[in-house]
């Protein structure tokens, strides 16, 4: 098995083909929406590949150390930062094609008038227990 | 309480019930729910026939769930609520339970599962925490996986090859939870052999025993990786060598090799050798040429290329390695060596960093760039 996450952008990823924003779907695309993310982790729940879904506020801060005895630096959010990460949901699969076919199964989450975003998801490998034997 | 002899009876158990009439699955819930109550109960008033204990209470288990699931779907009881004396343990029980949680009509992630409950006794929560998943996730593998097998009659002969595949799987690829996976590959394995005198079970423990000897060495205290050439031989257990080994001869005698037998020769020849300088390097190229008879494994080939380098120099290594696909994973590792022992340090930088940006391994990642950090260090002076 291996570890995939695949990554929801709210900003940085290509325009997805179903590009409205959010705020201007009806409250009943939305509403199949969200139902749809559900369905989507509760069906890997089901198949034994969920590991971890969520999602994140847009709103963030950066933060750095500032030097011994002193606080911490804030500052943002800054909005020419070009990656904004939605949320993501890691899965646990056979295959890397598995990997790509669910998140191709993501990406057809409904938007306005009900149809596909075809938003475009991040697929990042997870790095893996090392295996004991190697020569 | 011991509880690896606790696990040892669970196969055993389940074969009782399975025999008696129960299917696999409701059996292997019961004898889980057998040992929730054993791990209670045992410490105060421990049984004198542990097994006995064991059957008596997960058949009772079974009869109340089968009662309740009946009751739920008002349906008549089918199950005997006296146990009906089975067909005689004409071939072991265990040894089928091996087969059926190693079924081919299973995915390899849910045969490693599957076998770590029904086999090896472990929780569901333990399997789930050594394989980084939520334990309900690892929970709907498990109960898919024992669907799948569920038309499988019990008494079907198996593949013995289908279940090293699985037992490899436990003992090379696991994280760390509160359980040991390798030496519980190993504790399995070990189980097997001694109800089978199928050559390739024993060329399996042979391999892990080898391995697992090394386990000490092979990682240095702040957790980098150690390769072989640099591991202080002094930290190798002797005692699992000289088993390993005995278990390996005692195999390879019948003269009925196969792919594990091949791998375990290669790391006995590696156990053998006092310091890394003496490695026979001859004799493992050539118990890498039979595994790739074997096996036609690219893996194999691209460590035979490595051997080759060692054997032969390293011009020979890379003339073995440019016959072969560069996609390989640890090609570009493999490269990196050869052409630092070949004299072209600015190559292997170049070549140690590409590998590490394409490693699967955290350990192996920062290996490979310590490689090339030390690499460019020397060029620099």
């Amino acid at each position: 098995m291996a570890k995939y996450l695949l990554l929801k952008h709210y900003r940085g990823a290509p325009a997805p083909v179903n590009d409205v924003p959010m705020e201007q779907w009806t409250p009943e695309e939305l509403s199949a929406h969200v139902q749809y993310m559900r369905d989507f982790a509760a069906r890997l729940e089901g198949t034994g590949e969920l590991v971890d879904s969520q999602a994140l506020s847009p709103e963030g801060t950066f933060v750095r150390y500032d030097g011994e005895g002193r606080p911490p630096v804030t500052d943002g959010p800054f909005a020419e930062t070009k990656d904004l990460i939605a949320g993501w949901v890691v899965i646990d699969v056979e295959t890397y094609e598995r990997a790509i076919e669910l998140a191709g199964e993501l990406s057809a989450a409904p938007g306005a008038g009900g149809k596909p975003i075809h938003e475009w998801l991040e697929v990042r490998p997870f790095y893996a227990a090392q295996p004991t034997v190697t020569e | 309480m011991n509880d690896s002899l606790l696990r040892e009876l669970v196969p055993a158990v389940i074969g009782v019930l399975v025999r008696r009439g129960a299917d696999f699955a409701a059996a292997e819930d019961a004898v889980q729910d057998a040992l929730v109550e054993a791990v209670r109960v045992w410490p105060d008033d421990p049984p004198r026939d542990l097994k006995a204990w064991l059957v008596t209470v997960a058949w009772r288990k079974f009869l109340d769930a089968a009662r309740a699931d009946t009751s739920r779907r008002h349906r008549e009881v089918r199950v005997e609520t006296e146990p009906v004396p089975g067909p005689g343990e004409a071939v072991d029980d265990t040894l089928r339970l091996y087969f059926l949680c190693a079924h081919p009509s299973l995915a390899p992630a849910s045969a490693v599962a599957l076998t770590l409950r029904a086999v090896g006794g472990l929780t569901t929560r333990q399997i789930a925490r050594a394989y980084l998943v939520p334990e309900a996730t690892m929970a709907q593998r498990i109960s898919r996986a024992k669907r799948t097998v569920s038309g499988v009659r019990f008494n079907q002969p198996g593949d013995v090859a289908t279940v090293l595949r699985v037992l490899y799987l436990v003992f090379n690829e696991g994280y760390s939870g509160d359980v040991d996976l390798a030496a519980e590959a190993i504790r399995l394995t070990r189980q097997l052999a001694a109800k089978t005198s199928d050559e390739e079970v024993a060329g399996l423990l042979a391999l892990m025993l080898l391995h697992h000897a090394r386990r000490t060495a092979r990682t240095a205290p702040d957790g980098r990786l150690v390769p072989l050439a640099e591991q202080d031989r002094g930290l190798w257990d002797t005692r699992l060598i000289a088993e390993g080994v005995d278990v390996l001869q005692a195999a390879l005698t019948r003269d009925r090799l196969g792919e594990f037998q091949a791998q375990a020769a290669i790391a006995a020849l590696h156990a053998d050798a006092r310091t890394a300088e003496e490695t026979d390097w001859v004799q493992i190229v050539e118990w890498y040429d039979e595994l790739v008879r074997l096996t036609d494994s690219p893996v194999a080939r691209l460590n035979r290329a490595v051997a080759v380098g060692e054997a032969d120099g390293p011009r020979a290594g890379l003339a073995a390695l440019a016959e072969l696909d560069p996609a390989l994973p640890r090609y570009t590792a493999a490269a990196a060596y050869l052409h630092e022992r070949d004299g072209d340090p600015v190559t292997a930088a170049r070549l140690y960093a590409e590998a590490a940006r394409s490693a699967s391994s955290l350990p192996e990642r920062d290996h490979l760039t310590r490689q090339a950090a030390r690499l460019n260090a020397q060029l620099r002076t």
